[in-house]
């Protein structure tokens, strides 16, 4: 059984989302972890970085986490092969800290968005995603001001061309991201960050448990 | 040196009597920051002057109340230990000026008064008015308080989960926006403001204080003019990020005993909160002013004291345990300082660079606040609706109606408030008529709800202020929750004018008759008066704001139809058109007597409802309000994606008209529904059936395409934006 530790900057909000989709799907209870902290819990399998507006998002969205120093332990860990899962600004903290390409921009419209929306499953045969099917289409909120995916086009070109576009958006393209792209793998499948919010939708009461594969396929990595 | 003098007085927004009455209690010409003190505490924003008397008549009390107004917010008992504590506060002054920073600000001051109590916020909601769409100002203002609402909320982490918006010329220039939270706490851990301990130390927590917000409180106890403009320095600033730290900081220190009292800075900031806090617990403070956090340099007494800076919280702690709160406050990177000692002198004494700035006896501060019992002319009843023309079809007038500003999705608007984020939304916006959240760990649920119908209370306030009251507990009955109490956020025009006192006057006693006849106690509250640009008044808006409770979440039903239902009308239909928005938006006619109201009959029929859907036997459930049978029936078509064909044979009075007590039932066994009803004398009649298809189709057989009314529906705001 994967164990797991969700780290805690100022101003991330979805921590306890991230808590109940775990303890659901792992059957116990994830740490949580302080930003100032140098080191992650003994045994830690799997970081999670939940969403939020980490320093308030005042600089870049994710810069100022990307320097605290519990991401020089998340770098080392990501480096041994350590799983990491970056949601929302989680994902934006990725990008900051360069464990993944790319950046995340304000949405083409300007404007925050908070509704569901349909994301197209790429490869399954990673520890996040084999619980579906290839090419699988699945619901999943999403809540940001900016989850505008970007990079360079021969970035764009080896995502795609290694196979490591995790999610697209699958009901239109709604903040700008380039070739549709809602969640990334790093190069050796075991770091994903993604903007939507499957920990958001893992019980029935809640609309539905489109989001509960991923968690379940980690709980049983 | 400014001279202190009657003019000065007058410039504060003191009256020469009331300035008259500073001297007597001072026995001497007051200092600046004395006649500030003064002047913000007995604003009407802060001493409640010309409503205090009206308010002491609304009922506060039910069993499952544990604190009523005059704390921060009101507490009620929703079951297995746990309290909902909640407030709706306005915040229209400054987001007329300003409209970003005013709604944010207005959501952040409403938040602190919620978890200054011991609660985790856990929903808010807004209620929004806002001037003739066709001005260019109009859409800006939207714009603005829309972002401003969402900037707040979003990065604070409290989902955003309902609201209300209508629009009205009578809005132009004085837009209104009311905020509301809801948290939760134990009902063995709620904090009060009550001071105690002489010697405790006094403590400043948060952000650092600017010269942001100096007199915000009399700016809001005043008419606006055309030089409103110049009142921007008075709008406060509002950091959301820092306001996160200070949620969780607080929530981890209230798992300590360290704190004796707490109370957040709002309005007229470091003194109303030194002031409250002292003067509820019949003790005196005394300030050190050089050790507040300063976020600018040069900072006169008078400046400090009347700041409305934002983000911050005044604490009186137990001694012994105030560098373990330290240690809890600096680890969230918030500023902690210890500003002042409880004293024993019943006073108020103000020091800075060890000059006393000001020593103001508590006790008249206090007793002497001005009330007034202001002098009003109740609103005269209208005429009777005459005769009105039915110049469109019924398939036209629905489409209009349906795409008009007050009745067309808030889709826009909603989708820019994060309303998951705390993975407790069951039903979020446009799923029901209340919003339903989870309670963390158990199957509890809140239903929470904002509601007022303007239009009606300018007609006749009591009518409109029972409605408003009424619409709040069917909005949650309709969802199956059990209505507990509300929160109420009175904005009116200037109460020295006799008509509007009277508006004022007659809302309240429409409010408490609704109250009393649905057990529904008002909880907590706040007045926003001299809501007039250039003399003209705003609608009497009393916006309520209601919490229920569900005792299994998955009982909630929402408005959505599923197709081989049958639809039955709860409730008697008369086909009242006065006041109605079909009248309006069809006719252009403001005119005739809202609808009746029958309290009993309200209360009866909501009962029955809830029992049918707390029996399981209910598939889908909507109010009947504005736009009346027909928009509801189109509500529900379009939020389930389902067909509907109407069985009932009747004109626009009966498919527009806006009687009240009513509700549309979506049920499988509809015999078993009307024989219940049968049973209890309570009208029932069934109207038709839900099916498969694209098709809202009426008793003539006039089908109308559900594209085209979803295309009128969703298209106002993006065409608006676009």
């Amino acid at each position: 059984m994967m164990k797991a530790a969700i780290l805690l900057f100022p101003g991330i909000n979805r921590e306890r989302d991230m808590q109940l989709a775990v303890r659901q799907s792992f059957g116990h209870e994830p740490a949580i972890v302080w930003h100032k902290e140098t080191g992650l819990p003994a045994g830690t399998d799997l970081v999670i970085i939940p969403g939020g507006f980490s320093f308030g998002d005042y600089l870049r969205c994710g810069a100022m986490a990307a320097q605290s120093p519990i991401m020089q332990a998340v770098k080392t860990h990501a480096a041994r092969g350590g799983y990491v899962l970056g949601v929302c600004n989680g994902f934006q903290i990725l990008t900051e800290a360069g464990i993944l390409p790319g950046a995340l921009l304000r949405n083409a419209g300007l404007r925050f968005l908070s509704m569901d929306t349909m994301l197209r499953v790429g490869r399954t045969d990673t520890v996040f995603t084999n619980k579906w099917a290839e090419g699988d289409v699945f619901r999943a909120p999403m809540a940001h001001g900016d989850g505008n995916f970007t990079a360079d086009s021969a970035t764009l070109d080896r995502l795609e061309g290694e196979n490591l576009v995790a999610f697209r958006y699958a009901d239109g393209n709604r903040n700008g991201s380039a070739r549709d792209i809602a969640g990334i793998f790093a190069p050796n499948l075991r770091v994903l960050g993604l903007m939507p919010h499957p920990e958001n939708l893992v019980d029935p009461l809640m609309g539905g448990t489109d989001g509960k594969p991923l968690f379940d396929a980690l709980a049983a990595a | 040196m400014t001279e202190i003098n009657a003019a000065l007085a007058k410039s504060f927004g003191l009256n020469a009597e009331e300035y008259g009455k500073v001297l007597d209690i001072m026995g001497r010409t007051p200092s600046l920051t004395e006649l500030g003190i003064f002047s913000v505490m007995w604003s009407e924003h802060c001493s409640y002057k010309s409503s205090r008397v009206w308010l002491k008549e609304l009922p506060t009390k039910a069993p499952w109340v544990i604190h009523g107004p005059g704390e921060n917010a009101g507490v009620i008992d929703i079951g297995e230990g746990m309290a909902a504590i909640f407030k709706m506060e306005s915040h229209n002054h400054p987001s007329f000026i300003e409209p970003y920073q005013g709604a944010a600000t207005g959501v952040g001051g409403i938040l602190r008064d919620v978890f200054t109590m011991g609660a985790r916020p856990i929903a808010n909601l807004n209620a929004l008015r806002f001037g003739d769409p066709a001005l260019p100002v109009t859409k800006r203002v939207v714009d603005g308080v829309v972002r401003g609402i969402g900037g707040y909320g979003n990065c604070v982490g409290v989902p955003t989960v309902g609201g209300e918006v209508n629009f009205h010329p009578a809005y132009n220039g004085n837009p209104l926006v009311n905020a509301m939270t809801v948290g939760i706490a134990a009902q063995d851990k709620i904090f009060l403001s009550a001071a105690a301990g002489i010697g405790n130390p006094v403590v400043y927590v948060g952000s650092k204080t600017g010269r942001d917000g100096i007199h915000g409180a009399t700016m809001a106890s005043t008419e606006f003019d055309a030089a409103s403009e110049d009142k921007r320095p008075t709008v406060q600033v509002g950091d959301p990020f820092t306001e996160k730290l200070l949620i969780e900081a607080c929530l981890e220190l209230m798992q300590t005993d360290a704190i004796v009292a707490i109370q957040d800075m709002g309005a007229a900031g470091l003194t109303s909160s030194s002031v409250e806090m002292a003067g509820k617990g019949g003790v005196g403070i005394e300030l050190d002013l050089d050790h507040v956090p300063q976020r600018e340099t040069g900072m006169s007494a008078y400046e400090m004291m009347l700041s409305e800076s934002q983000e911050r919280m005044l604490l009186v702690l137990k001694p012994e345990r105030s560098e373990m709160a330290r240690a809890i406050i600096e680890k969230w990177d918030l500023d902690y300082a210890i500003i002042g000692h409880i004293t024993d002198t019943g006073r108020i004494v103000v020091k800075h660079k060890g000059i006393v700035e000001a020593d103001i006896a508590l006790d008249p501060l206090a007793e002497a606040a001005p009330l007034y019992r202001r002098p009003y002319v109740e609103t005269a009843k209208p005429a009777p609706l005459g005769k009105v023309e039915h110049p469109i079809t019924l398939a036209d007038a629905l489409e209009k109606l349906i795409g008009c500003p007050d009745l067309c999705s808030r889709r826009w608007i909603f989708d820019q408030y994060d309303s998951t984020v705390g993975g407790q939304t069951v039903k979020r916006p446009a799923q029901a008529d209340a919003a339903i959240i989870r309670l963390e760990g158990t199957k509890r649920a809140l239903a929470i709800t904002v509601d007022c119908t303007p239009r009606y209370c300018v007609a006749d306030p009591e009518a409109g202020g029972a409605q408003a009251v009424a619409e709040t507990w069917r909005n949650i009955t309709a969802t199956g929750a059990r209505p507990l109490a509300i929160t109420d956020n009175m904005n009116f025009g200037n109460p020295e004018k006799p008509e509007i006192m009277g508006q004022f006057v007659g809302a309240i006693k429409g409010m408490s008759a609704a109250c009393i006849a649905l057990d529904f106690p008002v909880v907590s509250g706040n007045v926003s008066l001299y809501n007039e640009t250039e003399g003209r008044p705003i609608l009497p808006t009393p916006a309520i704001g209601a919490v229920g409770v569900l005792e299994d979440a998955a009982q909630a039903v929402g408005y959505g139809l599923t197709s081989g239902l049958t639809l039955v009308v709860i409730g008697e239909t008369r086909g009242e058109l006065g006041r109605s928005l079909y009248l309006r938006e069809i006719l252009g006619r403001e005119d005739g007597a809202p609808p009746a109201m029958d309290l009993a009959a309200e209360r009866k029929n909501g009962d029955f409802v809830r029992a049918q859907i707390l029996s399981g036997h209910v598939s889908a459930c909507h109010d009947i309000a504005d736009g009346g049978l027909l928009v509801a029936i189109t509500e529900m078509a379009l939020a389930g994606g389902t067909g509907v064909d109407l069985t009932l044979d009747a004109g626009p009075e009966i498919w527009f008209g806006e009687d009240q007590a009513r509700y549309i039932l979506a049920v499988q066994n509809a015999p078993a529904l009307l024989a219940a009803a049968a049973a209890a004398a309570i009208p029932a009649t069934q109207i038709g059936t839900s099916v498969n298809g694209n098709k809202l189709t009426l008793h003539n057989a006039v089908a109308i395409s559900l594209t085209q009314l979803r295309e009128a529906h969703e298209g106002f705001f993006p065409a608006w934006f676009a």
